[in-house]
């Protein structure tokens, strides 16, 4: 293994200097990361969408999140007359604190992460999972009844994706055989889990979008319906921490899953090249997820609620069941590996197969509009 | 104001349990109501139960404005009412204007008009494609490829009559200038532009099945309902209805002109969606007819205009195509170089009021895109 500075022991005379030590790095990256995370984004969804994006501000407009950020900290922080006002005060910090925890469990390169616990996996969700307390906090402490949707759709929808997603984690964790991130991606040296299980690496980046709030999931931060949901009465230095929260969740999913399901720090020659190799492509397979993420959100529109609760209970839930249990069966008589990658296979081509059949369908009904389109022809009264 | 319902004593069923609907106000500062349009939903849950919509925030007098001015300065009210597609509503007014006074148009005007209602037209059906897209979700990327056409067409419209949204380049008789020399050339290029902006809008939004699950089978409209309820436009022709004023009682030049009326089949908001990009195809088509056919020279107003408009008496119906319907001009005369009465039959209104029967039972979300794809424009509906 590769001695990098930051190993575990190195603040460990003074525990409290060590943990506060920590702490700052954390925040610090994941605040710089979230930063350049909106800068992209505007540059990249300005692309899809025949636009420039930021400019002006700095070099081909680099210093625009951080204009934005003493923007908003120079501003008024309002507080609703209606709002409860503990509540609403500490919606941001119970969103903001265990998003930011996740970093520290996640190893970006060979033994090197703020912390390496053996439960790593076990942590992200469980950290994660509280961040909804916070958005619960915003909509009702709001006073506004916007933000009172907003969160109550936050709640449902998180708390249907997260068993897909837990499950679909599951089934790779069993094939590892550890909760432990960091044993994780050491085990991905020769190839990564994505082709072990495809099936749940789908319904992974699906629960991901609905856990982030992204498109076509983004029902509780609906823009055109109910104007940003939960935060729509939050103004100043508390709006931008739930947006730092937004995405400092993003790097963070993006990085949990390339490390969980792409090989993280190990695969392609990250035990030969080193730490600098290893870095590089923990920070290449989380771009891939936060470049798919803004495609997917210039591009497609909003699901409903029933439409979204229908796709998870009836289509994601028992596929994922079904492939833990076939993963079980496959380990428990030690049935060999390219079993798995068949039986994930075949879930993963009728999941895609169930929905590129539903548009079709839908597709010869949007032909059948009778209309001068496309050499149909109607006639002239 | 809070969100909890006032404090009352409660029967011993509500006691035990209860449930309050809630009433949710949109607008008439809300991004999915297109101006300054409120709805007050009661809402059970996600499921609409009530909807009562707010209108009058843009109103301007338009039609006592009209009343007090001269015939020709009226005008720039007018193109004012459906702003997204002003010279059609100039058009009409002018209609209503030559008809009472009996004014012949020259020929090519009669072309230019049709050129410039039509390229409206397109320019308020690319707003409503940007605009519904985004109400169904897409982020701004329908809105931005819609307005990139949007505004190529409005570069026209500077080039040809000096402004981009209010032109006021109709004017009784004809039009206030004749075209730039080389308008059939940027004309023909910005048709190709459309088609391409069109096949863009087309792939990104009926190409997706998110949009056509949202979209279909939402609040279905039968022929016989959306006639009593006084609907016009591309949302009466999604029920399958060919209702076309341009096609059954024809105005201009329509009667020479080749082109089809798309009609849907069920009229739910997919079909309504459909029509119109539908019908851009046909104006497209029209426009082309028309640079074809169009005399290349010749008077664009008519020369034996008086000095001052005087209208001893008489009163006219005129209706028109507008972008969203019927848009109906009823003018009066008694005497004088100003209109006794000036009413505007508005599209926008009458589509409006169908509101409440098409949303109630819908989830929250639908409701927006419900009124989405009523197209309404406030300009209109508050006159």
């Amino acid at each position: 293994m590769i001695e990098f500075p930051l190993g575990s022991e190195m603040f460990g005379i003074w525990n409290w200097a060590d943990a506060a030590i920590r702490i700052v790095i954390v925040v610090l990256v994941m605040t710089i990361v979230a930063m350049y995370l909106i800068y992209g984004e505007r540059k990249i969804v300005a692309r899809f969408q025949q636009r420039l994006g930021p400019t002006r501000t700095g070099p081909a407009g680099l210093l625009q999140s951080f204009a934005d950020a003493v923007k908003l900290i120079s501003k008024e922080d309002i507080r609703p007359d209606g709002a409860d006002r503990w509540v609403f005060e500490f919606a941001p910090y119970a969103t903001f604190i265990p998003v930011f925890m996740t970093l520290c469990v996640l190893p970006f390169a060979a033994d090197w992460g703020v912390r390496n616990l053996p439960l790593g996996m076990f942590f992200v969700f469980a950290v994660l999972g509280l961040n909804i307390v916070g958005v619960m906090m915003a909509g009702l402490g709001s006073g506004n009844k916007f933000a009172l949707i907003g969160g109550v759709r936050a709640a449902a929808q998180m708390i249907s994706y997260e068993i897909p997603l837990v499950l679909s984690l599951l089934s790779v964790s069993m094939i590892a055989g550890t909760l432990d991130l960091n044993e994780f991606a050491a085990k991905q040296g020769d190839y990564p889990f994505v082709i072990l299980q495809p099936l749940a690496f789908i319904i992974f980046v699906t629960a991901m979008l609905s856990e982030l709030h992204r498109a076509p999931f983004d029902i509780p931060v609906a823009e055109s319906e109910i104007v940003g949901g939960y935060f729509v009465e939050y103004s100043g230095i508390r709006w931008s921490m739930f947006m730092l929260t937004e995405y400092a969740a993003l790097w963070s999913f993006s990085v949990f899953g390339g490390i969980v399901f792409l090989g993280g720090w190990n695969f392609p020659m990250g035990n030969e090249w080193g730490w600098g190799w290893q870095l590089a492509l923990t920070f290449i397979k989380s771009a891939l997820f936060i470049f798919f993420i803004f495609w997917v959100r210039s591009t497609v529109p909003r699901l409903r609620i029933d439409q979204l609760m229908t796709f998870c209970w009836k289509i994601l839930l028992p596929l994922s069941l079904v492939q833990v249990v076939a993963n079980g069966f496959i380990l428990v008589y030690d049935g060999p590996y390219w079993l798995l990658s068949l039986t994930s296979g075949v879930g993963a081509i009728l999941l895609i197969a169930i929905i590129i059949n539903r548009a079709f369908r839908r597709r010869t009904a949007t032909t059948s509009l009778v209309g001068a389109y496309r050499g149909a022809q109607v006639s002239a009264q | 104001m809070s969100i909890w319902p006032t404090e009352r004593t409660l029967t011993a069923d509500e006691a035990t349990f209860d449930t309050v609907d809630m009433t949710i106000n949109i607008g008439p500062q809300h991004p999915a109501t297109h101006g300054v349009f409120r709805m007050v939903l009661t809402v059970d849950g996600e499921l609409v139960v009530d909807c009562e919509p707010y209108i009058g925030y843009l109103h301007r007098g338009l039609e006592k404005l009209t009343e007090t001015a001269d015939y020709r300065q009226a005008m720039g009210w007018w193109d004012r009412t459906d702003y997204l597609a002003g010279m059609c509503c100039e058009w009409a007014y002018c209609l209503a204007v030559e008809k009472l006074s009996g004014i012949q148009v020259p020929e090519r005007a009669e072309y230019i008009r049709v050129i410039m209602a039509e390229l409206s037209r397109i320019n308020s059906h690319f707003m409503f494609l940007g605009a519904f897209g985004a109400d169904v979700g897409s982020f701004g990327t329908s809105f931005v490829y819609g307005w990139r056409e949007r505004e190529r067409i409005y570069d026209l419209f500077e080039e040809v009559a000096g402004d981009r949204m209010f032109p006021t380049y109709f004017k009784i008789g004809g039009v206030t200038m004749d075209l730039p020399e080389n308008f059939e050339s940027r004309c023909r290029w910005l048709l190709d532009s459309i088609r391409q902006g069109l096949e863009d809008l087309d792939g990104l939004l009926t190409g997706n099945e998110i949009f056509v699950e949202r979209c279909r089978n939402l609040s279905p409209l039968t022929k016989d309902r959306a006639i009593a309820l006084g609907i016009t436009g591309p949302i009466l022709r999604a029920t399958g209805l060919p209702w076309d004023v341009r096609r059954a009682e024809p105005y201009g030049i329509y009667s020479r002109l080749d082109f089809e009326i798309p009609v849907g089949r069920q009229g739910d908001v997919f079909d309504r969606y459909f029509v119109r990009l539908a019908e851009m195809y046909q104006s497209v088509r029209i426009i082309e007819q028309c640079l074809k056919e169009m005399p290349k020279g010749g008077l664009v107003c008519a020369t034996d205009l008086p000095k001052t408009l005087r209208i001893e008496s008489g009163e006219c119906y005129i209706r028109t195509e507008g972008t969203k319907g019927e848009y109906g001009v009823y003018a009066m005369a008694k005497g004088g170089n100003k209109p006794y009465r000036m009413k505007l039959r508005s599209p926008s209104f009458c589509n409006l009021s169908a509101l409440r029967e098409m949303v109630v039972g819908n989830y929250v979300a639908d409701a927006i895109i419900i009124l989405g794809s009523l197209d309404i424009v406030l300009g209109e509906v508050d006159k």
